[in-house]
């Protein structure tokens, strides 16, 4: 019988079982921000215990970074401490930093693949529920909590609950103007936010193998909101491609030997999976979410749901949604008008992201109600976007376009917020209350098309009607 | 301390935090406060301005903040702020708690307001995982059980429940309920182990071992 890719990674990276029934699993990367780790080494000081591996540890800075004024000291002083923090820990420790202005700074979930660092058959953590988006390039990668984050510190080390394989076949071809981030809200709409609870998700079928490396860390990123702790698809020669010339990619006389034991962790073809589920590529189109957690989503052509015709443990979850959205149900949910639109977060804040965007917005302009902020999701990606001149496309249409990548609106951990009851069409991850940093402030997720086309449109639009 | 006066916290209505300080936990006693509600996220539970610090003090007088407080800030109705409720130190919760961000702010600022158990129908893997390390059980009950729970807290705010994490049981209201705990978190709150540092450290032959095989840890280049 066959093995699964995450079967293989977790013997591979097992130390032994403990005392509880959990593995202790070892960590071969190791990423860390400013948000969740300056508890974790001053508990590391508290008990007197070192950092044990800083060579597989690597820091970076982006969720309270200004991203419209990168310099130093910021203008708030407690984004300023935790970034002194950080910095100062990573200098003392002999920790990678990627400071803005290296060339190298950016999301956590950017970079890791975008350096080389999140490699194919390896296991990951870091302190943010959105690790799983390095799933993308076949490593088990799960967020941790700053408890966790002093524990991989201390021993490079996890313990951690080996979790089921739920099989998500992607099969068939998607339709045009159907992206990953669609994919992604589909299935969980499908399967529910709490479905992926005590599972790795397994992004398979022949979408998935047509996907771009970056369109499945995109649907990897949204693995957590399926309730799924990990989420990955299978490394393969796309994969491998990937990995040509990055800063930490294998170097070139043993590039092939990583390459096969890359590959030869993808899961069998005959492995055995603990539940299995099908979708139909050709059922998906560009998505929308119309309530407060990321399943309640529809196709852009559809009517936000009457709550009445919903299953009875969704009915009351989705009349307060609607409450708090200030959506009717039974109305089409094209036509709704937005104040803000964000491109960016570690779900999509990539080159190809942008390029998507930037195929609706040339030659058009931002319609006049609508801020609409850009945060490109590295330092690397921002390069690569002026390269192409596609920031020009964005500032042309009316975007702000910013220099300084960071989670900007996804979290509003620094000077980008919504006020009061604005609503905001965004490429990131969650539409709780409150996230985008208004306790009233209200949030349609959706893909990067999508939200270019609702920029100019001021109001929800399906994209496919621009390109 | 006694083991029951540290059951008994104070802090509901914004005292100084109190943090969990037994090393063995085996029984859990306190009064119930039902947070109703599926899918609950840790956004909810501790909105994201408040993660600016470098520390978790404070966060205790935070917990549920947008949702016990309008922008005034007037109180809203939450159990939160429910004088009934106030110093009891089991929630009762629904379906997915603790789900969204992984921030260990949320049962921090659980357990500093003064939470010394969740009963839920189900939580969010990384949420319990990090009440687990910060000495918090949570426990699965039956969905009729929890809505029965609920109902009971609401109807007898002054009653004590009692948990055994030892029989896998809580006694409330004349009534007892099994419930179901990841086994490992089971095993670390009997053993005095929930704090997983040391025995990880117990480890590190062996994880050095492990590294020495991995064939990825050697390739690439020296981060410099």
């Amino acid at each position: 019988m066959g093995k699964t890719l995450l079967e293989k990674v977790w013997a591979a990276h097992s130390v032994r079982p403990l005392s509880g029934g959990k593995t202790q699993l070892f960590v071969g990367r190791h990423f860390i921000h400013e948000v969740t780790s300056p508890q974790a080494f001053a508990m590391l000081a508290e008990r007197g215990l070192d950092v044990r591996r800083p060579d597989l540890t690597f820091a970076t800075m982006d969720h309270v970074i200004p991203t419209d004024c990168p310099k130093r000291p910021f203008p708030d002083s407690v984004a300023e401490k935790m970034a002194a923090e950080l910095e100062g820990n990573a200098r003392k420790k002999g920790i990678a930093f990627f400071c803005p202005g290296s060339g190298r700074q950016g999301i956590v979930h950017v970079i890791g693949p975008e350096l080389g660092i999140s490699q194919p058959g390896t296991t990951i953590c870091c302190g943010d529920s959105h690790t799983c988006t390095h799933g993308g390039v076949g490593a088990i990668a799960f967020g941790i909590g700053t408890s966790q984050v002093r524990d991989v510190l201390a021993t490079q080390t996890v313990a951690a609950q080996k979790p089921k394989v739920r099989l998500v076949e992607v099969a068939g071809n998607t339709r045009k103007g159907t992206c990953a981030k669609d994919v992604a809200l589909h299935i969980i709409r499908t399967l529910g936010v709490n479905a992926g609870i005590g599972y790795a998700y397994e992004y398979g079928g022949s979408a998935v193998g047509r996907m771009e490396v970056e369109e499945r860390l995109t649907l990897c990123n949204m693995s957590i909101e399926a309730g799924a702790r990990m989420g990955y698809a299978n490394p393969d020669e796309k994969t491998v491609k990937y990995f040509e010339g990055r800063e930490f990619s294998p170097p070139a006389e043993v590039f092939s030997k990583a390459a096969e034991y890359w590959k030869s962790a993808a899961s069998d073809s005959d492995a055995e999976y603990d539940d299995s589920v099908q979708i139909n590529a050709q059922d998906i189109g560009p998505m929308v979410t119309w309530g407060t957690n990321p399943g309640q989503a529809i196709c852009v052509d559809e009517n936000v749901p009457l709550p009445d015709g919903l299953p009875e443990s969704g009915r009351k979850a989705a009349q307060d949604a609607l409450r708090y959205m200030g959506l009717e149900g039974g109305k089409p949910v094209a036509g709704t008008k937005i104040d803000v639109a964000f491109m960016g977060s570690c779900t999509n804040s990539r080159i190809s992201d942008f390029r998507a965007a930037a195929t609706v917005l040339g030659g058009r302009k931002v319609a006049k109600s609508v801020r609409a902020i850009a945060v490109p999701g590295s330092e690397k990606v921002a390069s690569q976007a002026k390269a192409e001149g596609i920031d020009e496309i964005f500032k042309e249409a009316g975007f702000e376009w910013r220099q300084t990548s960071g989670c900007s609106l996804c979290i509003a951990m620094n000077p980008d917020k919504l006020s009061g009851r604005q609503l905001c069409a965004s490429t990131s991850n969650r539409n709780f209350p409150g996230r985008q940093g208004s306790p009233s402030g209200r949030t349609l997720l959706m893909g990067p098309a999508m939200v270019a086309a609702a920029a100019v449109s001021g109001e929800v639009v399906d994209a496919r009607d621009f390109v | 301390m006694s083991m029951d006066a540290n059951r008994t916290p104070k802090n509901r209505q914004g005292d100084a935090d109190c943090v969990v300080t037994e090393k063995f936990i085996r029984t859990v006693e306190g009064r119930c406060i039902p947070v109703r509600g599926d899918d609950i996220d840790t956004d909810r539970i501790i909105p994201a301005r408040f993660l600016t610090s470098i520390t978790f003090e404070g966060l205790g007088k935070l917990a549920f903040f947008d949702e016990r407080f309008d922008q005034s800030p007037n109180r809203r109705e939450h159990p939160f702020n429910d004088l009934r409720f106030c110093g009891a130190s089991i929630m009762v919760v629904g379906r997915n708690f603790g789900c969204g961000s992984s921030r260990e702010h949320a049962p921090q600022a659980l357990m500093r307001n003064g939470t010394r158990a969740i009963v839920g129908e189900s939580f969010a893997a990384i949420f319990a995982d990090n009440c687990c390390s910060i000495g918090i059980p949570t426990l699965c009950l039956q969905k009729e059980d929890v809505c029965w729970m609920m109902d009971a807290a609401e109807k007898n705010p002054g009653a004590t429940a009692k948990i055994s994490i030892q029989n896998r049981e809580i006694e409330f209201c004349n009534r007892t309920l099994p419930f179901q705990e990841d086994e490992s978190h089971r095993r670390a709150f009997l053993d005095g182990r929930w704090d997983a540092v040391y025995e990880l450290l117990e480890g590190q032959k062996d994880a050095d071992r492990v590294a020495a095989g991995l064939p990825y840890v050697s390739l690439g280049r020296k981060p410099g």
